[in-house]
Formats: structure tokens, C-alpha cells, sequence
């Protein structure tokens, strides 16, 4: 049955007329198979041909996606697990919970839009020091965002908005999401050398050159600490120069500090290279996340600090960093965030926090010191001592997507195709099960 | 001056430039003994000596001098300005954040309850998938549509959840620039001061559709219709659930049916804001009624939704995008594509709020005591609309109507003041409200009614 349209001009038709109308067509499309009626356009809303149905199937998440894939037993998503294999929610994280709780004058009120000011305030101090001059100058703006990643995305599309040069080196390889972070922010982005794969370190001079042939004034993403996914992180010296070199060309450094205390245990350690920058008085962007380091993953805490020359420039980034923020979420969400500054201005919760910390880093590194000797033990072919040298939750093993193959069909082992393993997912009953595959795939398949 | 910032041999890396010697960042460094030799086009280097080590310090020179002071928001601005008054008649009607009758913030007595729940069950603090918690995409949806709703049956609503009501609005719109690069939004006029940056930020075309005729303090209905006729095919008609922001005037039934007949008409794609479901009438069900009444058409509609009002978690930003499709394939792909979007920019979204509505919405003595609650908000503003129509109408002797505080709905009422007259309010009666005439009636005791009254009347009267 071919529906009777009214036509448009038909607003002199009574209201009853158009009731009818409309449920006549409804009606019809019921019965109607997706025939491309006259009537009908290709945008038209009802049962046969869909708005969206010129809209493809995104592929899953490279990262993501393997747990997608996998939901028994410890993820190669970067998410710390306990020698047992479970999720570890940080005993200091239950007391300030409980804090928040007992706390009957807390309130849900809109938070500002650049989040809790006593939350930026510490994580300021525990990323740049307490004694920073920077801080002490007010020439940093600290504004909570989404985690790390919803702070590298603001950052940069303040970056797109403001900065005079729209390109953005990463190093290569980076953490899988960095790209489109920086792309949809309105970047463009291209990559320096960084990861040799042929020692399984630095690949220093190609960074070196890299970099100094880059335009002057052009931003650099750098990972405080603990690169993800290698692992391979830059000497102290290393930093100097690099940081020599990048002031020469006044490239823009702007940091991804993801693991903060998580990856030697010590926060400050974890923070040199940051605050060798800041120390020369120059100017950076600093992505903070508290995802790891104290377990809030799902909280999505996080800041993004923006270090300028002067403290009229802060207060004006700052004014700016709330137009791209507005827009985006309006504001930053209290949970997580709360707990944090319990945490952070407590002394004695601070203490407990740093041993948690390092409790969680130590077994890491016992990790890596147990697949590097079971490996060693079975005699499997290759130098394995990137195993230790490599710092944080993940190393690069080395492995080819042939091998990492292997490894998910024959021993259910999944990591992502690039050879990375998540340290953090593995405990003294796995290691000998990985280091197992591991010598299988290495002498089965090259 | 040029040459004399550089002659400061022992510069400290704390002296600036002044902005005379400064020109879009470029200095003239000819007369400068320090100049780097290799570098001469480069004004962002000096070199500094400490004993042994020769640091490269960064120039003075702010890369974002040229930064401009951005405005302050002109909603949320107003609370900042109304904390700076000591008046003590003060009164703060910005932003629409629900008050009790003695003006304090409220947290629900069942969402107290959710969070004692939630540190009870201890769970753990994973990462959620870039979509949400599934259990609150399930409640989300169920309630806005209702559980048996033939489209939930039939999966056909691609649910992802978002940051409120913004971050859901925000992935709508970066779908529509992605997939209909010619698709264009039209926006009530007025609407919602967020909703044109977000189009903006996301880079869709908007336009407005006449919708507050200033003359009734009601609808301009006609207006809106043919400004919703004379759209290009395929428009994006945003519309508000119901309590529409800013006005308070929603449309009727008979006009919401008409509403429909014109976008199916023009195979328009109707675009929900939904931010005060059951905090309207107190009803979840009747706030519903107007999304629910295009769905049953078999519309493919867009729907944004927030729990910052209604369960009054403001600042655990929680909310959903919903696209209802016409087939499962779809909303499946749509799912994916919104998950897409979602990742680089925030990779997924906060646990917290989204447990805090599932347990509630998931367990039946808890949602019985939140429909309790929201009535009882509700409730409170149906009774400050009315000692406020009461107040005014009694000390007003012009005989203007002021019944539109009456039948204008939600939290908000477009007073019909204009800009100078908001500013009396502001400047002589310490009454904070935004520049449109907006005021938050959730922000209003029935106490301050009459001083409110007076402060309307006056403005209204004697400022033009």
C-alpha cells in the first residue's frame, strides 16, 4: 500500500489532516519492504533505508581491542595486577574514600571548569617540585582534565588554536593513541627516531638528528618516563642533551607523564627530566596522569600544566585552556580528583601512598629480573637483557607480529602485535608460562 | 631597548622583555654581544655560563605573549560574580543547579546511599570500555525510552555514555561532522548558551529556528514551524526533551505532534537535548513523552541525556548519547564510530557517576526513593513558581500578566527582562541571573519571593 503524502503546501490542511497523514505513512512503512519509493528520500528516518547507513564499522581499538578479544586472564592493557593477577585498588585510595564519605559536608556542585584548585595546586607541586620557581613565580597554570589522555587533547588543541607552529613530533614507536589525539586536536604529526630495534634501545643519534632538523619552534611530545611501549627510556645525560638541543631550536616540549613514581618508585626520580626543563626557565606542557601510579584508572584523573615564561601568560592560557574545555565536558568530573587531594595533602597518606607506590614499581622489577633469568635458564637464543634495562609497565620484547601470532594461538598469550608486554599482568606463576612461549616462538619462527 | 635586554650580562631567566621590543616575536639581535653565532635568525636563544656547565636557557620570550585574555563564561561567570558581592540580600540565580528551601547545594538522600553502597562493594577501578559501564548503558536507555520500548528490543539504539549532558552532545556533533559533512544544526533561538560552542568546537554549521516570541513570554509556534520547513532536507533539529533552557516553555502535546509531522515532512533528523528528565514535572515517564512520541513514529532520532539535575550529580559528569536507528547493523556501526570519537579525546569515560545511576536505576527500593526525591524537587519549584506569580501579581498594580511564571516549566523562567534591566537587578538588587532574562528558580526559597517581585517589578518598570 503506497502512502499518501501531503504535499508542502500543505500547511493549510487542518491539524487532523497531518495526524492522518503521519499515521498513514507510519502504517505503510510497516508493511513496506526497503523499496525506494518516490516519496521517500535516502535520509528518510523509518524502516527501510537508515540516516546512518552509509556509516561503516569502526575496526576495534589496537589496544583495547585485545582485551576485548580476551576477558579471563591478566590483560596486556596497561593496568598494574597483584602476584594473585587481580586489579589492586590502593589502600590509601579506600581511607580517602572513606574520608570523602564521613565528610558530611561535601557537596556534587559543578565543579570550575578547570577542576578542583586544590587538586591542581599539588599535582603542580608533586610533577615540578615543591620549590619549583616556576611555581613560586606563578608561571604555571594547572588545570584537571580527563586523565592523561583528555590532558594531551586539550593541550593540543590549545596548540592548534594559539601556536604559531601546528606540527607535533612523536617518537617512534608511541603509545597507540597519541596520533589521533593530536590529529583531531588539529596538529599535524610526524615522528622522530627513538627505539633501535636491532639493540633494543635508544636510537640516539637518529633522535638527535631527528629532531635538529626539525622546523624551529615545532612542539615535541616526550615521555617523562618509562616510554610506552618500549620501555626504553632516555639516560640523564641524555635528557641534557636533548634538552640543549631542543632549547637551540626553542622547540616546545611537551611532556606525557603517565607513570610518575610508578616506574623506578621514586616520584622524584621519575620527574628529572621534567623538571630539567623547567629548571632552565623555559616553557613546556606537561600531560599528568594518576591512572597508575595510584591505581585510579577509571576515574580518569588527571592535569594538564602549562609552564610560561610569565605569570600574565599563565593566567591567560588559563583563560583560554576554559573555551576548549567548555565545549568539550564543561567541566571536570569530582571523584577522582578528590581523592587525589586527600591523599596528596595528608603527610601521613602521602607516606602510605609513596610505599604502595613502590611496592607496586619493585614488583615490576622483580618481574622483569624473573622472565629475564627464566629465559636465560631455557638458553632462548638473543641477548634478553632489554628485559631489565627496560623501565615501567611494558617492555618491548622484540618479538615480531609472526611470533606474537604464535604465542596467542598456541599458548593463549595475548599482547599486541608490536611485540609489547604488559610487566604489570604478569606474576611468578605466569613467567615460566611466557617465558616458555616465548623460546618456542623465538626458536620455531623468525 | 633592543639591545638592552641582551646587555644584562647576568640575566636572570625571569626578566621579560617589554612588549616594545617584542614584534610577533622577532628581536633584533644585531646589537647584542651574546647573539649565538650559529643562530642568527633564531630570537628564541641566549646562552648563559654556570661555572663549568654552559646551559642553553631559553629566551624570555613567551611563545604565547600574543594570547589574548579569553571572557569569562557567561553562565558560570555569574556565581563567580555573585561569591565577590558581601551584600547581604545577595541572591543567586545563574546557574541551574537545584537549591533547597534554605539555598543550600542538595545531594540526594539515595545517592548518599549509593556511594555508602559503592565503597562497601569495594569494587575494583579499572578502566571502563570506551562505550561506559554496560549496566548504566542499559538503564539509560530503558529509562529514557522505556524498558519495553520495541527499539530497545530490537537493538536498535547504539547507547555510549558521555561526560553529562555536554560531553554527550559534544560526540553527537562530531559524528554529524564526520558522516554528514553538509549536515547542518538548527538551534532554538534562544537555546542554551553551551550549545553554539559545542557546535562550533565541532565544526558543524549551525542556524537558529525562531522559537521565544518576547511579545506572549511564550512560544512563537508558527515561527518555529516554518523556520523548521524552510531547512534543507535533512537538518538536524535540536529540541529540548522537555523544560526547555532557558525559557521554561515547552510546547504542548498537540504542537509536539505537529513538531513531528513537519521533520518526518522533511526528513529532518530530530536531535534531543534531555537534561531534566523527571525533574520537570516529576514525572520520568510524562518528561519522556515527547522522545517517546517520535520513536513510536519509527523515527531515527538522537538523544542526549544527563543525570546532573535530575539525580543531582552535577560534578560526576554522567550522562549518554543515544542514537535510535532503524536497524540493528546500524546502531551497531553508529556504536562503534561514537567510540571512535570518544577515544582521542578522552580514550573513556569516569566510573564513578555511572555506577552511582546504575545501582539506583537497578534496584527497585532505590528507585522508588529517587522518584520520591525527584518529586520532591520538583515539587519545590512548582511551589516557588507560584508564590512567585503570587508575589508578583499582588505588588504589581499595572496590571501586566505575569502568568507565564506559571505555565513556564523546569528550573528556569525567561522573565522577558532585557540586558539593562538584568543589570538593574544585578547592580541595585544584588540578584544574580544571566544576561538573557534567565533566572534559576532552583536557586529561590519562597522566602526571597516577595524581595524577587519587587526586584522584577522595579526593573521592569522603571529601567528600559
Amino acid at each position: 500500500m503506497r502512502p499518501e503524502f501531503a504535499s508542502p503546501s500543505s500547511s493549510s490542511s487542518s491539524s487532523a489532516d497531518r495526524r492522518l497523514n503521519a499515521l498513514v505513512r507510519h502504517l505503510a512503512t510497516a508493511s513496506m519492504v526497503s523499496q525506494t519509493a518516490v516519496a521517500f528520500s535516502p535520509t528518510s528516518g523509518f524502516h527501510g533505508d537508515s540516516v546512518f547507513s552509509h556509516v561503516v564499522r569502526a575496526p576495534e581499538d589496537p589496544i583495547l581491542g585485545v582485551t576485548v578479544a580476551y576477558n579471563k586472564d591478566p590483560s596486556p592493557v596497561g593496568a598494574y595486577r597483584t602476584e594473585e593477577g587481580k586489579p589492586l585498588v590502593l589502600n590509601v585510595v579506600r581511607k580517602a574514600e572513606q574520608m570523602l564519605l564521613n565528610d558530611k559536608s561535601r557537596v556534587k556542585e559543578y565543579l570550575p571548569i578547570v577542576g578542583i584548585a586544590e587538586f591542581n595546586k599539588l599535582s603542580a607541586k608533586l610533577i615540578f617540585g615543591a620549590d619549583s620557581p616556576a611555581i613560586r613565580e606563578n608561571r604555571v597554570t594547572t588545570v584537571q582534565y580527563l586523565s592523561g589522555t583528555g590532558s594531551l587533547r586539550v593541550g593540543a588543541e590549545f596548540l592548534a588554536r594559539h601556536y604559531h607552529q601546528k606540527t607535533i613530533y612523536i617518537p617512534q614507536p608511541t603509545w597507540g593513541n597519541h596520533p589521533k589525539v593530536f590529529t583531531l586536536a588539529g596538529l599535524s604529526v610526524k615522528t622522530y627516531r627513538y627505539y633501535d630495534p636491532t639493540t633494543r634501545g635508544m636510537n640516539f643519534q637518529g633522535l638527535l638528528e631527528d629532531l635538529g632538523s626539525a622546523p624551529s619552534g615545532s612542539i615535541v611530545l616526550l615521555h617523562a618516563c618509562a616510554h610506552n611501549p618500549t620501555g626504553v627510556d632516555p639516560t640523564l645525560q641524555q635528557w641534557e642533551q636533548i634538552r640543549q638541543l631542543m632549547r637551540s631550536k626553542a622547540l616546545l616540549p611537551f611532556f606525557d607523564s603517565a607513570y610518575q613514581g610508578f616506574a623506578s618508585g621514586n616520584l622524584d626520580e621519575d620527574a628529572q627530566s621534567i623538571r630539567m626543563f623547567v629548571a632552565d626557565g623555559g616553557e613546556c606542557f606537561v600531560a599528568q596522569s594518576y591512572a597508575k601510579n595510584m591505581g585510579l584508572y577509571g576515574e580518569c584523573v588527571g592535569a594538564l600544566s602549562v609552564v610560561c615564561r610569565a605569570a600574565d601568560v599563565a593566567s591567560k592560557v588559563e583563560s583560554q585552556l576554559k573555551l576548549v574545555i567548555r565545549p568539550m565536558f564543561s567541566n571536570p568530573p569530582i571523584h577522582g580528583a578528590s581523592i587525589v587531594v586527600t591523599i596528596l595533602k595528608d603527610s601521613n597518606m602521602f607516606n602510605e601512598w609513596t610505599i604502595e607506590l613502590k611496592a607496586m614499581a619493585d614488583r615490576i622489577i622483580s618481574m622483569r629480573k624473573q622472565l629475564f633469568d627464566a629465559l636465560r635458564a631455557r638458553g632462548t637464543p638473543g641477548d634478553w637483557s632489554h628485559i631489565i634495562k627496560q623501565i615501567g609497565m611494558f617492555t618491548f620484547t622484540g618479538l615480531n607480529s609472526k611470533q606474537v601470532e604464535f604465542m596467542t594461538r598456541e599458548y593463549h598469550i595475548y599482547m599486541t602485535s608490536d611485540g609489547r608486554i604488559s610487566m604489570a599482568g604478569l606474576s611468578s606463576k605466569t613467567v615460566p608460562h611466557l617465558a616458555d612461549a616465548i623460546h618456542d616462538a623465538v626458536t620455531r619462527m623468525s | 631597548m633592543a639591545s638592552s635586554v641582551f646587555s644584562l650580562a647576568s640575566a636572570t631567566p625571569s626578566a621579560s622583555l617589554s612588549s616594545h621590543d617584542i614584534e610577533k616575536g622577532k628581536l633584533n639581535l644585531r646589537n647584542t654581544s651574546l647573539c649565538f653565532k650559529k643562530e642568527k635568525n633564531n630570537p628564541f636563544m641566549k646562552t648563559k655560563s654556570f661555572g663549568r656547565i654552559s646551559m642553553v636557557v631559553a629566551s624570555n620570550v613567551s611563545r604565547f605573549e600574543g594570547i589574548t585574555m579569553a571572557p569569562p563564561d557567561p553562565i558560570l561567570g555569574v556565581s563567580e560574580a555573585f561569591k565577590a558581592d558581601n551584600h547581604e540580600l545577595k541572591l543567586n540565580l545563574g546557574v541551574g543547579a537545584y537549591r533547597t528551601e534554605e539555598l543550600q547545594p542538595y545531594v540526594l538522600d539515595v545517592v548518599k546511599k549509593a556511594d555508602k553502597l559503592l565503597l562497601e562493594k569495594g569494587e575494583n577501578r579499572e578502566y571502563l570500555p570506551i562505550e561506559g559501564l554496560a549496566a548504566f548503558n542499559k538503564v539509560t536507555a530503558d529509562l529514557l525510552f522505556g524498558a519495553d520500548n520495541p527499539v530497545i528490543k530490537q537493538q536498535r539504539v547504539a547507547t555510549v555514555q558521555g561526560l553529562s549532558g555536554t560531553g554527550s552532545l559534544r560526540l553527537a556533533a562530531a559524528l554529524i561532522e564526520r558522516y554528514f559533512p553538509r549536515g547542518e544544526v538548527l538551534i532554538s533561538s534562544p537555546t542554551w548558551g553551551n550549545h553554539k560552542n559545542i557546535f562550533n568546537d565541532a565544526k558543524v554549521p549551525w542556524s537558529e529556528y525562531r522559537y521565544y516570541d518576547p511579545k506572549t513570554v511564550g512560544l512563537d509556534f508558527e515561527g518555529m514551524i516554518a523556520d523548521i520547513k524552510a531547512a534543507p532536507e535533512g537538518s538536524f533539529i535540536l529540541l529540548h526533551g522537555c523544560a526547555h533552557n532557558p525559557t521554561g516553555i515547552d510546547p504542548t502535546p498537540e504542537q509536539w505532534e505537529i513538531i513531528a509531522d513537519v521533520i518526518q515532512e522533511k526528513n529532518h533528523i530530530p536531535f534531543f537535548d534531555i537534561a531534566y528528565q523527571g525533574f520537570a514535572s516529576g514525572s520520568l515517564d510524562a518528561d519522556a513523552a515527547s522522545v517517546r512520541m517520535f520513536v513510536a513514529r519509527g523515527m531515527e532520532v538522537i538523544a542526549a541525556q544527563s543525570y546532573s539535575k535530575n539525580l543531582g550529580l552535577y560534578a560526576e559528569r554522567i550522562g549518554a548519547i543515544n542514537v535510535v536507528c532503524s536497524s540493528p547493523d546500524a546502531a551497531a556501526r553508529v556504536k562503534s564510530q561514537l567510540k571512535r570519537i570518544a577515544r582521542p579525546m578522552y580514550s573513556n569515560p569516569p566510573v564513578h557517576g555511572a555506577r552511582i545511576v546504575a545501582n539506583i536505576v537497578g534496584d527497585a527500593a532505590l528507585f522508588k526513593e529517587w522518584n520520591a526525591e525527584m518529586e520532591m524537587m520538583a515539587g519545590r519549584i512548582k511551589n516557588v513558581r507560584h508564590k512567585l506569580f503570587d508575589s508578583l501579581s499582588s505588588k504589581d498594580k499595572s496590571g501586566k500578566d505575569w502568568s507565564f511564571v506559571l505555565k513556564q516549566i523546569g528550573m528556569f523562567s525567561f522573565t522577558g527582562l532585557n540586558k539593562a534591566q538584568c543589570d538593574n537587578m544585578t547592580n541595585k538588587w544584588h540578584v544574580y541571573m544571566t544576561k538573557d532574562g534567565r533566572i534559576s528558580l532552583a536557586g529561590l526559597s519562597l522566602a526571597k519571593c516577595e524581595y524577587l517581585a519587587g526586584a522584577i517589578i522595579d526593573s521592569y518598570h522603571n529601567v528600559s
